[in-house]
């Protein structure tokens, strides 16, 4: 079951001068969740397209199934199911047509099509909206047509370029659901998302990426382990005391990180340094004992600063 | 859920039917899924706009042939026989009718598709090959423009104005000329990327149209003029048709062939190398 679905050995790709990844490894397993996070513009979803056979490297190595997709484009992509980041229904056609004409692409008989189309629809909770335009889809819709269409060449790897991005809540929960139930069927998936609730929920092991570069690899909880503690308490002593309250309390716990509005102070127990807190004299206006949590890891190895 | 796909083949068996065939990179010989694609497409757009483009020249054959045609009485043709001057700017606007309903397709709506509707970024996420989609589109586009051919044959035909049984083989050469623009077509508009650019296909289509030997013969012109105008697909295409339906077989028709295979060619060539460089660098 360990088999290598995806391996990248010096994976490096460059637009001119500007380098987008930068020389990384990693390996994808059979039936495994594999997360790709980072800011805008870490490379994620540079490295999606070279995994989906759609752009080439411009060094490295890479081997989908064993095959290299720069020789054996089509072949490797018969292989993969693709969910891009921006939704490319095809608007002139129904919502079955898009199902039915995207399996013809890959050469699947008419036959097969017909029974597969319905079992999609069922799958992405459709079937009402079998002969609509897709323009009259909410955005939920799209996304769940979306991955429906990605299945039915029936691949082993989906690969999803931030699948749950402008959705709201419950568009969310039945997407993560869906994806759930394929990686129960041993679909492999790989996720590059933003949302770090979304790789905690799907993801068996990720890479953190910021620069083109691997910042960090491992399970959701490993990672907070090694880059984080197990609770991080937040106070706020209103803007005019932050700074004052944050000399005096730079001691405690494990890390403390000043912000403009608030201290976080990441240790093993929140409740504990919260006291002690109070026992110095200070009175926070309020405070916060939360798990630690990816985003925490996140910020930590890719920083706060905004990236456009 | 891959109960269902036991009796079928999979998309994985019908990709490694072709592996280690040459060019299995670029083509895998699917072409035809575009077409199924385009016809679906076809079925839910207004009827409206195909209908016009093919009444153009027929708008354009009845102003000029019989309007005009009624003053000016007959032209002489390229060995000196006198023709009606609806004859000969018939096999014209079938050429044009040709070149019309290819351009279509292979210019604007290849634009839209490629840069509003992500299509190509879509079909070539699946395990076509940029050859395929080529071939398929420009296929697309030459099917529109034989179909404006047959239909403006069956206008001309009955009015008397094939009078030669060699005309039959003007539909065949629509094709052929379908085929040229369709590829040449889509080719440059794959390297379009704003609407001004693409208006300098209208600014070069139109003069192409009045100037290309369709509505007087060439020899009007000063001898530099003509053979600029010779060098254009447009006139290639109407010597080509027009001496097939006023009979004038010769080996002349070769040289438009030739020119016709070189400029699909030509059109296959840099669609496939662009579509590469834009949705798969």
């Amino acid at each position: 079951m360990a088999e290598a679905m995806i391996k990248a050995v010096g994976l490096t790709k460059k637009f001119e001068e500007f380098v987008a990844v930068d020389g990384i490894n990693f390996e994808v397993k059979k039936g495994e969740a594999f997360g790709l996070l980072g800011p805008n513009g870490a490379g994620k979803s540079t490295t999606m397209r070279m995994i989906s056979a759609t752009s080439q490297r411009t060094a490295g190595d890479l081997h989908i199934l064993g095959k290299d997709p720069n020789q054996k484009g089509p072949e490797i992509r018969a292989h993969l199911g693709v969910v891009p980041q921006s939704d490319n229904l095809d608007r002139e056609l129904k919502v079955w047509e898009n199902l039915f004409i995207y399996g013809r692409y890959f050469g699947l008989s008419r036959a097969f099509l017909k029974k597969k189309v319905d079992e999609l629809l069922a799958f992405a909770q459709l079937e009402e909206k079998r002969d609509a335009k897709t323009d009259s889809l909410s955005g939920g819709m799209k996304r769940r047509l979306t991955i429906a269409r990605a299945l039915v060449s029936e691949p082993e790897i989906l690969l999803l370029d931030e699948p749950t991005t402008g959705l709201d809540p419950q568009a969310r929960h039945v997407l993560w659901d869906r994806l759930f139930r394929l990686k129960e069927q041993g679909v492999t998936l790989v996720i590059t998302t933003h949302y770090m609730d979304e790789a905690e929920q799907l993801c068996d092991r990720l890479i953190v990426m910021d620069k083109g570069r691997i910042m960090a690899e491992g399970s959701p909880a490993e990672l907070i382990k090694q880059y984080s503690s197990k609770e991080v308490l937040e106070v706020r002593f209103g803007s005019t005391k932050n700074a004052e309250a944050a000399q005096n309390i730079s001691g405690l716990g494990d890390r403390v990180e000043v912000l403009p509005d608030r201290i976080l102070i990441y240790t093993e127990d929140g409740e504990k340094v919260l006291k002690q807190i109070v026992k110095l004299g200070f009175e926070p206006v309020t405070s916060l004992v939360r798990r630690s949590s990816l985003e925490d890891v996140f910020l930590r190895l890719t920083g706060r600063q905004l990236v456009d | 859920m891959s109960l269902i796909g036991a009796t079928y083949d999979s998309a994985i068996a019908i990709a490694e039917r072709r592996s280690g065939k040459l060019g299995s990179n670029l083509y895998v010989g699917r072409s035809s899924a575009l077409l199924e694609r385009n016809l679906l497409a076809v079925r839910s757009s207004t009827w409206l706009t195909v209908f016009s483009g093919f009444v153009e020249p027929v708008f354009y054959l009845l102003a000029f042939g019989l309007g005009l045609g009624n003053l000016i009485g007959g032209v002489t043709d390229g060995s000196g026989h006198p023709v009606s001057y609806a004859a000969f700017i018939a096999p014209a606007l079938l050429a044009t009718s040709a070149m019309n309903g290819a351009i279509y397709d292979s210019t604007w709506n290849v634009f839209f598709k490629m840069h509003f509707q992500k299509f190509y970024n879509t079909v070539l996420s699946t395990s076509m090959g940029p050859l395929d989609v080529a071939l398929g589109e420009i296929s697309w586009g030459l099917l529109r423009g034989l179909a404006y051919a047959i239909g403006f044959m069956a206008v001309i035909t009955p009015m008397g104005l094939v009078p030669s049984w060699w005309g039959i083989l003007a539909i065949p050469a629509s094709l052929l000329v379908a085929f040229g623009f369709s590829s040449f077509g889509m080719a440059v508009t794959s390297y379009f990327k704003s609407f001004q650019q693409m208006n300098w296909l209208n600014i070069f289509m139109l003069p192409m149209f009045l100037f290309s030997g369709t509505f007087y013969p060439l020899s009007v012109y000063p001898e530099w003029l003509q053979s600029i105008i010779q060098a254009f697909p447009l006139w290639q295409a109407v010597e080509m048709i027009r001496a097939l339906c006023l009979g004038q077989i010769g080996l002349g028709l070769l040289s438009h062939v030739i020119y016709f295979v070189v400029m699909i060619s030509i059109g296959l060539v840099f669609t496939t190398r662009r579509l590469t460089a834009l949705f798969m660098r």
